[in-house]
């Protein structure tokens, strides 16, 4: 690497969070995802787009090496935060992982009071010195999770008797609580009706002041509404990347234009 | 007619009217199997079902009734005179079957002919000799009332099964005719036969449940004879077992307070082996484990529940008892007397009980959805971490219900206590002391030489009730919980 490219990178860092290089990532002899180059800028929503099995979700968990739990998927290519490769031997990807958030398709609350389902991270982590330290973690992480009002008055129900929408919320407050940098999210409104996916969006929107948010979606409206930048996976490639507007509004490759007018998906 | 041929009989006339009704369903539609409401077989199979259920039914019902009613005639033909002091009626009535069955084993191999067999007058003595020479146990002499009370329940048998073969074959016939004749096109064949299959699997239901009211039956009316000789207050509170076999009553203490204590003590050692080892076998097997590690050990550690009870019982007699006795016996700390301890039973259960609660915790720990382990993961926490504080908070229900359905596994066992702990009825805090369970003592109890009537030998009884409460009790609770946690997920 010559010094060019590190001078490069030591500018770049100011924006870019994650730098996904030439990432290749294989399920057995399966090669799901081929040659994606993709910068993802902080406190930006980024989203991912493609039709089911494009590989978006899969690429989306290499980014806090959520793969490393399925036995049979390897990665190669450079994934760097901040600038470290985070498929280095020395990063511990359970660290990784409090820095890289995830909420998941389906809301999956643990079988918990909502209090101890926020504060299971900060506990885990050590964040708090004293209860009145949690209290306050947990209080905050509600607010950001724009769940509070609807919960503060049961913060010893079970986190398992809310409602899909509050119950996707509240693992959005729980993935905050650890103040993660980036917040990755996967379909996180699948589940939902359009109420609590209009009250989901209007949250991510606001989580885009403190975090990076990457989120995959099979919704291109929900796509367009939430994001400033999209990229187009298909069939395991990515295909396109940029502004949202442009993505949507004048798409370079022909591919993307015949997804997002629903020719091909 | 032997019944296995009458059971051949019915079996073919079905296997018959099955082809007719076929052919009659097949030919009322004009050859065209479209033109029936139902598939050809359907038409076939509701005349052979017609066939054999009511010949079946009579013939179980036939079966059953019929030594009641010849048993009861034939008690009548025996005076009061005839029973000896010290017997009773149906002591007789045993020695009457005896015989009766005696002469029929005889008039087979050709030792007596029909007519000698029926005659009246025969001598008692050659009667008794030809009967132990056709291999019949006989006690005592045969006296004229049981003769004769014998060849009564002899021919009143023989008519009996004639009768019994004509009815039954008649049965099936009418039953292939009816439906045969009901055979048309538009006959609705395949409803028949659903409710034929619906009836068929209800009965298998019901003889699970009725055999289960049976056994309790048969139970309390035992315990109840038994605490009509016994003070029930003594049962439940005494503290001292010591049974007395040569006094008839009184003289024995019959207390399940010991046996009680013992059980309970045997068990707690048991389930603690069991519970942590199997759940920590469950942990690494569900959680840690490679695919192929899991394949191979889990059938592994499945094949200990397997090993039949009295092949831990000798493990714990041989082996286990005497390694005790090495470290804790006098040679050691001198806290054991001898290899026979609450201990050597409790660790050898303990080991028994591992697959039952490593299977059952597996299943439960892998029904726990992924989704809970990916949010954990997703939040950094480590494998240990996710275990301890989402797995097995969220599979608690049913791990608890896994070691109750141990406990009472625990509770109900004989064998290993039988070699393993001793037999002696006592209470005490030291496990290196010999115990005995109320299991053990039931198997003690019924198979000495105690007159059957007696509360030493009723006591079993008693004691069988009390276990057969507390274990259900105890599975009732364990499902209760089981259910409950199912209800989480779905």
């Amino acid at each position: 690497m010559n010094d060019m490219t590190r001078v490069e990178r030591a500018v770049d860092s100011k924006d870019i969070k994650i730098n996904a290089k030439q990432v290749q990532v294989y399920y057995g002899d399966t090669h799901a995802i081929k040659d994606v180059d993709v910068e993802i800028e902080d406190k930006t929503v980024t989203a991912f787009i493609g039709p089911s099995g494009c590989g978006k979700s899969t690429f989306l968990r290499c980014l806090n090496r959520m793969n490393d739990t399925i036995d049979i998927c390897r990665v190669q290519g450079d994934i760097l935060l901040d600038g470290e490769d985070i498929y280095d031997k020395r990063v511990d990807p359970v660290q990784l992982r409090a820095k890289v958030g995830m909420v998941f398709q389906k809301p999956n609350p643990f079988p918990k009071s909502i209090y101890d389902n926020v504060a299971y991270g900060p506990r885990i982590h050590g964040l708090a010195k004293n209860k009145a330290e949690l209290d306050e973690i947990v209080e905050k992480s509600l607010r950001r999770g724009a769940i509070w009002d609807e919960v503060k008055d049961r913060l010893d129900a079970p986190g398992t008797g809310l409602s899909g929408g509050q119950q996707q919320r509240l693992c959005i407050a729980r993935a905050v609580a650890t103040e993660p940098e980036v917040l990755l999210m996967d379909e996180p409104c699948s589940a939902l009706d359009p109420i609590a996916t209009a009250q989901v969006e209007e949250l991510i929107d606001e989580l885009r002041s403190r975090y990076s948010v990457v989120i995959v979606t099979h919704s291109m409206q929900q796509a367009a509404r939430v994001s400033q930048k999209t990229a187009f996976f298909h069939l395991g490639n990515l295909v396109e990347f940029g502004e949202t507007g442009q993505i949507f509004t004048n798409p370079e490759d022909p591919r993307t234009e015949s997804y997002i007018t629903g020719r091909i998906g | 007619m032997p019944i296995v041929w009458l059971f051949l009989i019915v079996i073919a006339i079905s296997a018959v009217g099955y082809v007719l009704g076929r052919s009659r369903a097949l030919h009322s539609a004009g050859g065209d199997s479209r033109n029936l409401h139902s598939l050809p077989t359907f038409y076939g199979a509701n005349v052979a079902l017609k066939a054999l259920i009511p010949a079946f039914g009579l013939l179980i019902a036939w079966l059953l009734l019929q030594p009641l009613y010849v048993n009861s005639q034939v008690s009548g033909m025996i005076p009061d005179t005839a029973i000896k002091e010290g017997s009773s009626r149906s002591l007789v009535m045993a020695e009457v079957r005896r015989t009766a069955d005696g002469l029929n084993n005889a008039v087979s191999q050709g030792l007596l002919t029909e007519i000698e067999a029926a005659n009246p007058n025969a001598d008692n003595a050659e009667v008794t000799r030809i009967l132990k020479e056709a291999g019949q146990v006989v006690t005592s002499d045969i006296t004229q009332p049981v003769l004769l009370a014998a060849q009564k329940h002899r021919v009143m048998n023989t008519t009996g099964y004639s009768i019994m073969s004509v009815v039954i074959i008649l049965a099936a016939l009418a039953g292939t005719g009816i439906s045969w004749w009901q055979t048309h096109a538009e006959y609705r064949a395949r409803n028949v036969v659903e409710q034929g299959v619906r009836a068929l699997l209800l009965a298998a239901a019901s003889i699970a449940v009725l055999t289960t009211i049976g056994i309790v039956l048969s139970l309390v009316f035992n315990t109840w004879e038994f605490f009509k000789l016994y003070p029930a207050s003594d049962f439940f509170f005494g503290t001292t077992w010591a049974p007395s076999f040569s006094g008839r009553g009184g003289a024995s203490d019959l207390g399940i307070i010991p046996l009680l204590w013992g059980t309970f003590y045997i068990s707690l050692v048991a389930l603690l082996v069991a519970v942590p080892i199997g759940l920590f076998a469950a942990i690494y097997l569900s959680e840690y484990a490679s695919p192929r590690v899991r394949s191979i050990a889990k059938p592994l550690l499945e094949v200990l529940a397997g090993i039949p009870t009295i092949v831990y019982g000798l493990f714990a007699l041989l082996t286990v008892g005497p390694l005790l006795l090495d470290v804790f016996g006098d040679g050691g700390l001198g806290w054991m007397k001898a290899g026979t301890a609450v201990m050597t039973a409790g660790l050898v259960m303990g080991i028994m009980l591992i697959p039952f609660v490593s299977s059952l915790s597996d299943d439960i720990i892998n029904a726990v959805p992924q989704a809970m382990r990916d949010g954990s993961y997703g939040l950094g926490a480590t494998q240990s971490e996710t275990i301890r504080q989402v797995v097995l908070p969220a599979a608690l229900p049913g791990i608890v219900g896994a070691i109750l359905l141990a406990a009472s596994r625990a509770i109900g066992e004989t064998m290993i206590v039988v070699l393993g702990a001793g037999a002696a009825a006592r209470l005490s805090l030291n496990p290196f002391e010999a115990m005995t369970t109320v299991t053990a003592k039931i198997v003690s109890q019924l198979t000495g030489d105690a007159d059957f009537a007696s509360p030493e030998a009723l006591v079993a009884f008693a004691l069988g009730m009390t276990l057969f409460i507390l274990t259900l009790g105890l599975n009732i609770f364990a499902l209760y919980i089981v259910r409950k946690y199912r209800e989480q997920y779905e």
